[in-house]
């Protein structure tokens, strides 16, 4: 079958933020009456691409094309008169209107003038049935559960007679009934020439679906393939950067598998409703866990169940063999157990606050407030951490939201540090931080180890895992899959496991 | 010169500087307009003067300015202070005229209402998660309704001698409600930031979600504040209450919820939360006084009072936003340069 003319392209784009570089020439294409999906790790580009594409963001450089024509749509509005309209992983309707309201919202049928309620509400019901949704559409649309309004904000973008149809984590919050109902009528979308944009991170609905797969990473772009023609590990390979090549990287430190009796912490079947299930784990000291496994696979929501964030539904955890149950982060802090977050700015840094208040603050929350550190200690402590972390900043009066992201991250270290924790959770620890502090904390990672302290450590980067890890544990859809440990970590058995 | 500009930089780098510019050119405008205002005499024990004239009559403001400034820096509001001080007041004539007391329990029950009134916003916000500016205007709306059943319907007024001294008193001279001022921003700076509950608050107020991972009790660092907000909101009700002898329901601290957080606001503190200074929502609390007391001393119509109160506050807040400081900056290094 020779190549349909695209309905839309994407020659050169490029989208630079400060000090990033968002989209690095990207060329993108969809043909009519095609599904598309758009693959790529975190922090890889896909929401940038979608953004330009939607007129959300300006590219810095780049041509599109729409059927043909250069268009370069200023705003959602824009972009949306042009044909190309968009579906959010969030709902962004309106939950205070009825269904029928926000079906119809812009475009409302009228009659001399006023809005039209009964046809308004009987075209509602025309789109929504196939959906095969049957609802009271003059209901406010917050009465209805987020599948439902994820499926009316789906309805109102198919409804739309969009030439594109952009869909941004749209199952996310969907069942397995429900999302099949979506991809009936995304076929029959397809059938009708309509390209369809589909980002997600569920491989599966990605082999059920899609014609074409589009992976970036990094902000480049890794290729477009057929999606028939693309195996499940190749792909996998594409998204994550590496290659199987059978490379074996040893790591000296290897114990023997021991028993539970010494652990630090165990983990046995923890279960969090509506999140991760299932969850076994021993940590002991001197020894580093890697939690591997795709984006969206449930390694943040492990770290959260450990440090009392979310509650157990069932399941336990015990500290060395006594059953401890948390409800809240003080309790886990309490046990010795500290965490640095995933998401530095919102979960981890306190920006206003100086370098010295925010290394403080974990060591003062523990003591209560009525027990002061003093200036003198606080000083000294944050001198001391600011030396021996090599924390760049002028001095410890700065303001930590002032400091890179690096940095930021050896201070939210040294914070934990300072209570002499047990066990470490580190979630994603480098991500988004410069080469320099990269290696520096990985450093640390082996230096912690070798004093004695239990880590649990997420990574995307296989590599980081291989190279620190005592046990890795996969994990896939919120389970765990595979445990590899000793002499089985390699790269090419971890890219396997995730890749299964 | 050079030490003059290092002690001028330090100052702006300073963020007592623009409260105490402001403080100063308003005192300057009144000095001009009555020369002999910061004059002091003393007569029967008592020193009288302008200054101790607006110290006197800002103490309401900057008690409430003090809770204030606690509540918005942790990113929350409190606007039921005037209320709460209706429900003191009306709490504090309800007793007295009832019976007897002794004047401390007067004055416990009084607080005792304003700390239980700043506990139930203070679960609202923390517990049920209710917005801070609807859970306090649910007191504001209520509060001076509940003041009214307390006493009926009825304006009440007493003679209790040790009662007023709370309003009209004197201690070494000076009036009861400035020492009032100075015992409770003494007394909060001490439990605030000789124990690490101000660091608290600030971290709270910066980020909340942050500052809950990092073991800090975020929900009881709110309610503490309420609660102390509250506590501020009654003592000034009582000094109110005792300075006029009598409790009105209706018009005792009325608005004063938002000259109140004007203070805070003109103290450089951001709505978001995060930092905060005491001793500054003071001096801010004394700019709106000294203020109200310069428009009534220039002989200006009344009825310009609310309009240029605005301009000049406008004014204040234009000299401290880093946008206008950038500005400054730019300009004066193009005068030297």
């Amino acid at each position: 079958m020779s190549p349909p003319a695209p309905l839309l392209s994407l020659t050169g784009v490029r989208k630079v933020f400060p000090g990033v570089t968002a989209l690095d020439n990207v060329d993108f294409e969809v043909a009519s009456g095609e599904i598309h999906a758009l693959l790529g790790e975190n922090g890889a580009g896909k929401s940038t691409l979608i953004k330009v594409l939607t007129g959300v963001y300006k590219s810095d450089g780049g041509e599109m094309r729409l059927a043909g024509e250069v268009v370069s749509p200023k705003s959602v509005v824009d972009a949306q008169s042009a044909g190309i309209s968009t579906v959010y992983q969030e709902v962004n309707l309106l939950p205070n209107l009825s269904v029928a309201q926000n079906l119809t919202l812009g475009r409302e049928p009228r009659r001399f003038g006023l809005t039209d309620w009964a046809r308004m509400n009987e075209a509602a019901r025309n789109i929504l049935q196939r959906f095969g949704l049957d609802i009271d559409v003059t209901k406010p649309l917050g009465h209805f559960s987020i599948a439902v309004q994820q499926l009316v904000a789906i309805a109102r973008g198919v409804a739309q007679s969009a030439k594109i149809l952009v869909l941004d984590e749209p199952t996310a919050s969907l069942d397995k009934t429900e999302v099949e109902v979506l991809f009936n009528i995304l076929r029959s979308l397809r059938g009708e020439g309509v390209g369809i944009v589909f980002v997600t991170h569920f491989l599966d609905q990605v082999y059920a679906l899609s014609d074409r797969i589009t992976v970036l990473r990094n902000g480049r772009k890794i290729g477009t393939f057929e999606t028939a023609k693309l195996p499940w590990p190749k792909l996998i390979e594409h998204m994550l950067g590496y290659e199987l090549q059978g490379t074996l990287t040893g790591n000296p430190a290897r114990r023997a598998p021991a028993d539970s009796e010494d652990a630090e912490l165990s983990v046995d079947a923890a279960c969090v409703d509506a999140s991760v299930q299932d969850i076994s784990l021993i940590a002991r000291s001197g020894e580093a866990i890697g939690l591997a496994g795709l984006l969206g696979s449930g390694r943040t929501e492990v770290c959260r169940g450990l440090f009392g964030l979310d509650r157990l539904s069932s399941g336990q955890i015990r500290r060395n063999g006594r059953p401890v149950r948390f409800t809240s982060p003080q309790n886990a802090i309490a046990e010795g157990i500290a965490l640095c977050p995933e998401d530095r700015k919102a979960n981890g840094i306190i920006g206003e606050l100086s370098v010295r208040e925010n290394i403080v603050l974990a060591l003062q929350a523990r003591q209560g407030w009525w027990r002061p550190i003093s200036a003198r200690e606080q000083r000294a402590l944050a001198d001391q951490a600011i030396a021996d972390f090599k924390i760049a900043t002028p001095d410890a009066e700065k303001p930590v939201g002032l400091l890179s992201g690096g940095n930021q991250q050896k201070v939210i270290l040294a914070r934990w540090l300072a209570i002499k924790p047990d066990i470490l959770l580190l979630d994603e620890p480098t991500r988004g931080i410069d080469i320099g502090a990269h290696a520096e904390i990985l450093r640390l990672i082996r230096e912690l180890c070798d004093s004695g302290m239990a880590l649990i450590v997420t990574s995307s980067e296989l590599e980081e895992l291989v190279a620190f890890s005592h046990r890795i544990i996969v994990l896939r859809d919120f389970r765990q899959i595979a445990e590899l440990e000793g002499d089985a970590i390699t790269e090419d058995a971890l890219l396997q496991a995730i890749a299964s | 010169m050079t030490y003059l500009r290092a002690i001028f930089s330090s100052l702006q780098r300073h963020r007592m500087l623009w409260p105490l510019l402001a403080l100063a050119m308003i005192w300057a405008v009144i000095v001009v307009l009555n020369p002999a205002f910061f004059c002091f005499t003393v007569k029967d024990g008592r020193v009288l003067g302008g200054l101790v004239d607006i110290l006197n009559r800002g103490a309401p403001i900057a008690l409430i300015a003090i809770g204030m400034s606690l509540v918005i820096a942790t990113g929350g509001i409190d606007l039921s202070v005037g209320a709460v001080m209706a429900i003191a007041g009306a709490v504090a004539a309800n007793i007295i005229s009832g019976g007897a007391l002794p004047v401390w329990m007067i004055i416990a029950a009084g607080l005792g209402t304003g700390l239980f009134a700043g506990l139930v916003n203070g679960t609202l916000v923390a517990g049920l998660g209710v917005q801070p500016i609807v859970a306090t205007l649910i007191l504001l709306v209520a509060g001076r309704g509940v003041a009214q059943l307390i006493n009926d319907g009825q304006i009440i007024t007493f003679q209790n001698e040790s009662f007023a001294f709370l309003g009209v008193g004197n201690i070494l001279g000076l009036p009861t409600p400035v020492w009032l001022v100075a015992f409770l921003l003494a007394g909060l700076l001490t439990l605030t930031r000789k124990t690490a509950l101000g660091l608290f608050i600030e971290s709270v107020g910066a980020n909340a979600s942050a500052s809950h991972y990092v073991g800090i009790p975020v929900k009881s660092v709110k309610l503490a504040v309420y609660a102390i907000s509250g506590l501020c909101a009654a003592l000034a009700g009582l000094v109110a209450t005792a300075d006029i002898q009598g409790a009105d329901a209706n018009n005792v601290g009325l608005w004063i919820e938002l000259d109140a957080i004007l203070a805070v606001v003109i103290g450089g503190a951001s709505l978001m939360g995060g930092r905060y200074s005491l001793a500054l929502a003071v001096i801010s609390a004394l700019i709106i006084q000294s203020l109200n007391t310069a428009i009534v001393l220039s002989g200006i119509p009344p009825k310009f009072n609310l309009v240029i109160k605005a301009v000049v506050i406008i004014a204040v807040l234009l000299l401290q936003s880093s946008i206008a400081q950038a500005q400054l900056a730019s300009l004066r290094a193009r005068l030297t340069a």
